[in-house]
């Protein structure tokens, strides 16, 4: 495999990507807005009733946490959607295709183009986040809660597999569908499951603590392997011009 | 250069391409006429490894097509112009040629000096740094050329490439193809526009999922049929008609007051008609004779198809 081919490929989805407005607020808004969000919850929550207390804090930051798993899992689909189903559109493909790559370079310089843009935005708004919890609750706890195993397990591990993991579902999809917001939103529903992961650890029938997490990454991980094989058998080249919708 | 042998594509049971044999020569100028869902497109595919075939052989240059290893060294070596221009919007046309021409291990410098010399030919060079939305048609459609030329190849194929042009961008393009021609590089166009084969390919091949006909446009136009003699009676009569089908020429037809009788010879042969027509007492009011066109053999090749 020629790794400068599927770079080549994942700087010129970008540098498309950026140019479709839509794609990029959409990217960059959510994680600015909960990581700027939930420190406001904090500072400003429970103010009638005496706001929130220091030993209510750590599960409060807790139940955020988890977002940040579902954040990657939601803003790669527009970039894969417009990177696989908008090269369709445009009929595109056939001209790439035609080119001395391999299915292997093309399909991973697609999903680094999505990975590349949705990661920076992920870790961006983690560290907004966690800056601005630790300015609040400071006062409160007398330490500094961040950074900590679990963000660290949530960051560096459940975030990018989440990711992946939408990439993945965002490549299947593209092969069946024929326009870039259907691709995009069956795409993000890789964010369900994480948000019953998340209502199950708020009706207590979970801990997401470090040992948890590291469960989930585990499975998260097998349907990456899984999903992967999948997604490499829809990407074919003789597939994508007579059967992709 | 490209040699194929009963070269078969089915998509589900169904024959789209059925036993093709062909070759093209280097610096030749190939049409490959048909009419939509002949196989045209599903050939250049198979040409190109973008999809396997079913049967028969194929090879490009000497590599063989349908060979996992081949397959990239023929993407090398292969140009494509396809059926749509498929170029990104956003990006300009600059932008677009540099992708390509990375994509083919191009280093800075041949991609620098391609793409000037490319732009500057399809006078594009003024409009290099504006994003393709921008572009006409007809800009698009030599950009789409260019960038199947970045890399320098030495076979293009190209899938309809003046359809919905106008005629001046047409034009542009055709000559374009005849510069190539020029430079020994090897086209196969692939095209239903009849006059635009006749008018700039070497050889002409007719498909309609099989193989029709093959050879030079004037080949091909006398395979059909010699020539026709048109004679305008000024009244037409059983009599008269009788007496040329006598004469057992070729075949002879009658509309209203026109008569057509295929002629092998039409200048021998047409002393002894317009003497039958006198004898029988038709009064001619002018006299033709008209050669078989491209589009004439064109038709009937591919009707041929249709009616089994």
């Amino acid at each position: 495999m020629n790794l400068k081919h599927s770079w080549i490929i994942a700087l010129k989805d970008i540098k498309v990507f950026i140019r479709k407005r839509t794609v990029l607020y959409t990217v960059i808004l959510l994680p600015l807005l909960l990581s700027v969000l939930f420190p406001l919850v904090i500072e400003f929550g429970g103010k009638s009733t005496g706001g929130i207390t220091g030993p209510e804090i750590p599960a409060l930051l807790h139940s955020f946490e988890w977002f940040f798993v579902i954040i990657p899992a939601i803003i790669p689909a527009p970039i894969a959607s417009y990177s696989i189903v908008g090269e369709k559109l445009e009929k595109s493909l056939e001209r790439l295709l035609v080119t001395p790559t391999t299915d292997g370079e093309i399909l991973l310089g697609k999903s680094v183009a999505a990975f590349i843009p949705a990661i920076i935005a992920s870790y961006a708004g983690a560290s907004i986040y966690m800056a601005l919890i630790d300015g609040v609750t400071h006062g409160k706890l007398g330490y500094f809660y961040y950074p900590n195993w679990d963000m660290g397990v949530i960051l560096f591990l459940l975030a990018p597999l989440a990711l992946l993991l939408s990439i993945e579902l965002n490549i299947i999809t593209s092969s069946r569908v024929s326009d870039v917001r259907t691709a995009g939103q069956l795409g993000s529903l890789t964010f369900l499951p994480l948000i019953g992961v998340y209502l199950a650890s708020e009706i207590g029938l979970i801990t997401l603590d470090t040992n948890t997490l590291l469960i989930i990454a585990g499975v998260v991980a097998v349907l990456d392997v899984a999903l992967f094989r999948v997604s490499t058998s829809v990407f074919q080249r003789e597939q994508i011009l007579t059967k992709w919708k | 250069m490209i040699e194929t042998e009963n070269l078969t594509k089915k998509f589900d049971g169904l024959t789209a391409v059925d036993g093709v044999t062909f070759r093209v020569d280097e610096g030749e100028v190939f049409g490959f006429l048909g009419p939509n869902g002949a196989g045209k497109t599903t050939t250049v595919r198979m040409l190109c490894c973008l999809i396997s075939k079913t049967s028969g052989t194929a090879k490009i240059a000497g590599y063989e097509v349908g060979n996992g290893a081949d397959s990239l060294k023929i993407r090398k070596l292969i140009g494509l112009v396809p059926d749509n221009v498929g170029l990104y919007e956003s990006l300009t046309a600059y932008d677009n040629l540099d992708f390509f021409g990375k994509l083919y291990d191009r280093t800075e410098s041949q991609r620098k000096e391609s793409i000037a010399a490319l732009l500057k030919m399809l006078e594009l060079w003024e409009k290099k740094d504006v994003p393709v939305a921008t572009f006409s048609k007809g800009m698009k459609q030599k950009l789409a050329i260019a960038l199947a030329l970045v890399h320098d190849p030495q076979i293009l194929f190209m899938d309809e490439p003046t359809a919905n042009l106008d005629p001046e961008a047409a034009k542009t393009v055709r000559d374009f193809i005849l510069d190539l021609k020029k430079q020994k590089k090897t086209v196969f166009l692939n095209t239903h526009n009849l006059d635009e084969a006749q008018r700039i390919c070497d050889r002409i091949a007719i498909l309609n999922t099989t193989l029709r006909a093959m050879g030079t446009p004037e080949e091909l136009e006398r395979s059909v049929r010699g020539r026709v003699t048109v004679i305008q009676l000024e009244k037409s009569s059983d009599a008269v008609l009788t007496a040329v089908k006598k004469l057992g020429l070729g075949n002879v037809s009658a509309e209203g007051n026109k008569l057509t009788i295929d002629t092998a010879d039409p200048e021998k042969e047409n002393a002894t008609i317009l003497d039958a027509v006198f004898r029988a007492g038709g009064r001619i009011q002018s006299v033709n004779v008209v050669g078989s066109t491209l589009e004439d053999a064109y038709l009937k090749l591919v009707r041929e198809r249709e009616k089994l």
